[in-house]
This record gives structure tokens, sequence and C-alpha cells, in this order.
């Protein structure tokens, strides 16, 4: 069967943010990008179902600037087999990643698109799910463990309070949680053998899929930064002081 | 204005998810209709209906919806949602899981985890990790929206009449089906509503250290949470987690043991009351959020703490 992976490329997760002076966003000039962790994790579960011998071929696909293909070439030398380039320099919010993804699962066919659960920029959480409604597909969300049996998927997913498992009818959606895998390195031999593996560069308007923005971004500020705290000596000191100083005890 | 919720699952209460929710619907502000889906929920209904601000509960009571699963629940709430200009639902990995797709086959946006409510069609919500507040607009008839419920108070879960509606299934698609849960059974209070939260992190060093943290916790009455990286090390389960990418808290008073205080930890706590860290390492970053610090031993600090309090 043939798996989808979808990458995107996101401040790395160890740059410090700052805010643009003029408030339109955050500050991206001269930062470290890097896959989205979530996405790593995708990326290594659909190697794990192809070794496992589930899985004969993984597409990776990214949507944004000409730098995206980085992203890409490190899903394959991670192990994906080919990649989709989806190039576009306007900003794609959820639903329009997802209608991209749509009209790509209908060229590809693929039995199971597996994507992070968020993307750590936007922190929005949605393109998986929105996928499945579009695709009319079961959903399996904030995975931590993925089989398939008899033809179906069972998913253990992280939920509040504990753990679920679902089974879900091929072709699914997948989103991955932290748990699911540790990703490997790419070793050096497989970056450079990424480099020759086919990439395709298509664009929104090619798919025929609606990337109109629904949401408009009117500013984005620091948060409210809290004041330094106080020094205390010892665990009597503490105690003392979050009675009587700050009466939460 | 009419401002559908969709309540969290329960067993015949209203979660505190939904009465934050609630919250954030009367500063949207228009009539507050309560959507109540599962198998079994007439005290459910019952209970949402006597929250205040309500003017009506939607009661979809079905075999389908007893395991809140998202291919039935997403399409019930498209299906309810022409009726209103908003559809709010907890940030709660419920939430999370059937709002995006309900906006998918609604072919509108989803704006997640709000924090503030600027105006009916504008709102502030956290992005990289909190580092950066958005202020985002929509463009679309019906704004579908999860709520960061430590950003919100609990509305009170009485003092309301509601009337209760009952309102026919929208059909199984028949994709998926429940096989189990695993639930961590816990006296503890619920993580993202207790007033006290004592959250471990790798200086713990393993699971069975955590007795410490939950010898604290037991004292104070409080819920244990836990830093990202004492999940990954599998010292504790990931629904402990605290952060970015587990959950967020807002307690009156967090106490932070043995964790440095990572960006993505931070995002998940800092808008606690009262933030207190115990850590031996005296550069640790958490100290610059933290009210209260002390550099100490955990293993020393913690039970000492533990005994001063008895």
């Amino acid at each position: 069967m043939k798996i989808l992976v979808s990458v995107k490329r996101v401040v790395d997760f160890n740059v410090k943010i700052r805010v643009k002076t003029d408030q339109s966003g955050v500050e991206t000039a001269g930062v470290k990008f890097s896959m989205n962790p979530f996405d790593e994790i995708a990326v290594e579960e659909a190697v794990r179902l192809k070794e496992q011998g589930v899985a004969s071929e993984i597409v990776a696909v990214s949507i944004g600037p000409a730098a995206a293909q980085e992203t890409i070439r490190m899903a394959l030398a991670l192990g994906a087999d080919r990649g989709i380039h989806v190039k576009t320099d306007d900003e794609i919010q959820p639903l329009a990643v997802a209608k991209i993804l749509a009209r790509i699962v209908a060229a590809e066919a693929p039995q199971i698109v597996l994507l992070g659960k968020q993307a750590i920029d936007d922190d929005s959480n949605q393109t998986g799910q929105m996928l499945a409604g579009l695709l009319g597909w079961p959903q399996g969300t904030f995975a931590s463990r993925v089989g398939v049996l008899d033809g179906e998927l069972e998913v253990t997913r992280e939920i509040d309070g504990g753990l679920e498992t679902v089974m879900l009818k091929l072709p699914a959606i997948v989103t991955t949680d932290l748990r699911l895998n540790s990703p490997r390195y790419a070793s050096l031999p497989n970056i450079m053998k990424a480099k020759k593996k086919p990439l395709a560069v298509t664009s929104p308007a090619e798919l025929g899929a609606d990337a109109a923005p629904r949401l408009k971004t009117l500013k984005v500020e620091d948060p409210p930064v809290r004041t330094g705290g106080v020094k205390v000596a010892d665990v009597a000191e503490l105690v003392s002081k979050l009675r009587n100083e700050a009466k939460v005890l | 204005m009419t401002v559908l919720i969709l309540a969290e699952p329960s067993q015949g209460e209203v979660k505190p998810a939904t009465l934050s929710t609630i919250t954030a619907a009367r500063a949207i502000g228009g009539d507050i209709h309560v959507l109540v889906a599962g198998a079994g929920i007439a005290a459910a209904a019952e209970a949402a209906s006597r929250a205040e601000g309500v003017a009506k509960v939607l009661a979809a009571d079905d075999a389908i919806y007893g395991h809140a699963l998202p291919e039935t629940i997403a399409t019930l709430v498209a299906s309810l949602a022409p009726c209103c200009s908003h559809v709010l639902a907890p940030a709660t990995t419920f939430g999370k899981n059937v709002l995006p797709r309900a906006a998918a086959l609604l072919d509108v946006a989803q704006i997640s985890d709000i924090i503030a409510v600027v105006s009916p069609d504008t709102f502030k919500r956290p992005i990289y990790a909190a580092n950066a507040i958005a202020t985002v607009q929509s463009l679309d008839a019906i704004k579908l929206i999860t709520v960061r419920n430590t950003a919100f108070a609990a509305a009170p879960a009485s003092g309301g009449s509601a009337s209760i509606e009952p309102v026919a299934a929208a059909g199984d698609p028949g994709l998926s089906r429940f096989l189990g849960a695993q639930l961590a059974k816990s006296e503890r209070p619920e993580l993202s509503s207790a007033r006290i939260v004592v959250s471990g992190g790798r200086g713990l060093g393993s699971g069975e250290n955590f007795k410490i943290i939950e010898a604290l916790a037991d004292k104070l009455g409080a819920a244990v949470g836990a830093s990202r990286a004492a999940v990954d090390a599998g010292f504790v389960p990931n629904d402990l987690q605290v952060g970015q990418t587990g959950k967020a808290v807002a307690p009156e008073l967090y106490i932070a043991i043995g964790i440095s205080g990572a960006i993505q930890h931070l995002a998940g706590m800092k808008d606690s009351k009262v933030i207190v860290a115990i850590n031996k390492d005296a550069e640790a970053p958490i100290f610059q959020v933290s009210d209260y610090y002390l550099v100490a031993d955990l293993f020393q600090a913690v039970p000492e703490l533990t005994k001063a309090l008895s």
C-alpha cells in the first residue's frame, strides 16, 4: 500500500521567537528552519510500516516556498521514496492545506495519510482532521500506536485521562503524537541518495485547490511577561511566603 | 446571534471545560445553546440546562455517540451549525479531534485555542508555543472555535433553567469503531482544572521517584503534572504532560520540581497565578517565570516540604 506523508518547514524548536516590531508576525529572516517535529514522527512511522512490509511506497508532500524542498529532501533522506512540492509563497492556512492534500490524495490514491498532529509554528492542530472530513475518511488523531490488522487500521490515541483504541476502515488519516516513535537520524549516505530521488513540483492553482485564507491576522504581539521571582533560602521560607505573602496555602 | 457549544462528554455532570467554554460564549454574546451528544445522556443534558447563561440544550441521545467518535459527532455538529453564528468547543483532546472535521464539512476555517474574545469575529490565540499572541479575524459566516479553558473562568454550574430539546442522530458513516480505553484511575483532581498542580521533570530521574511528587500533591490536594522530558523518558504517562504539546494549565499554585523550564513547558503553565520552582541548577530558566524559587536538591527539599505542610 501507498502512504502519503505531509511535512512542514517550520522555525526550529530551539529558536527563540521574536515578534516583529511592526506586529505583523514573527521574525523569520536569518532564523534556522527544520522539519516540524511531529511530521518527523509521521515520516518515521511511514518508514517503519514500509520496513514491516505493510507499505510499499512513501510519498512526502510539502506546501510552501522554494525552501520547502529542503524539508522534502529530509523526508527522502529518512526513507520516503519520492516527493511532491506544492510551491507557493502565499500564506496557506489549515483548511487550504487540507484542500491541497485532498487533491493530491485523489491523484495518488494512498491507503494511509500520516500527518503531524500540529505544527509548532501556528499550533493549530487542524489539518489531519480537516483532510479526513473533506475525504470522508476515518481519522486516528494523536496516535501513540498504529497497526494494520485484517485490512483495518488499529490506532491507539492519546486522550485526556489516558489512552483509547479505535479501529478504522482503510483508507484512513493518522495524526502523530509524541510517543508514537523516536525518529531516526538521516545518515550522510542517505542524505546524498535523497538528492537523486524524484521530486515533482506543482502549485495550488495547478491542482485546482482553493487556497484562499479565511482568517486575517490583525497583529502579533509578545505575550505578557512575568516579572522575575524571589529566591528563597530554604523550605521553611518557601512555606512561609506561600502562606503569608502569596496566600495560596 | 446564536452560539452553539459542543459539550465535553461526561457521565452526568457538566465538565469544567464546558463551563469555561460557556464563559467564552458569553463574551461573544447572543443566545447560548449547548449540544450534549452521547448514549444515555439524560442526566448530562439536565446538568447542562442548569448552567448559568444557557438558553437551550440540544440532546442527541444515541448509541452512535456513545464513544465520542469524531466521524459521527462532526457530522452532527455540521448538520446543526447552520443555526448559528458560532460553534465553540473546549480545546480538549475531544474538541480538538471533532471540531476541525466539522469545520471542513462546513467549508469554514477553525480558530484554535482562543484565549480572549476581542469582538464577535476577532479573537486572540497563542502561537509558537505561546511565545507570541496573534489577534485573528474570521472572514467566515460561521465561526468554529476551540477555547483554551484556562483562559476563561468556569461559568456557574447552577442558576440556569434552559429548555432541553431532543435532536435526532445525524447518521453513522460506519468508518470507525471503538475498541477500548485505558483511563488512569486517580483520586486526585483533574489536571486541567485543579487549584494546585505539582509537576515533576527529568530531574526526578525515574518513574519510581515520582512518588515524592505524588506525596506532595496528595498533601496539597493537588493534581500531578509532568514535563515533556519526563514523559519522553517514560517516567509517567503522556496524559500528565503540561506544555505546548500537552495540556495548558493555569492553577492558583503551580509547583515545578526538577523541571528546567523548556519553552514548550512554559507554554503550558506560565498563566498560573503563583509559580514555585525547585531545582538544583541555579541557572534553570524556570526561575525566570517563578514567583518563588528554591535552589536545592529536590530529593531533600520535596520530602521536607511535604513534611512542613503536615
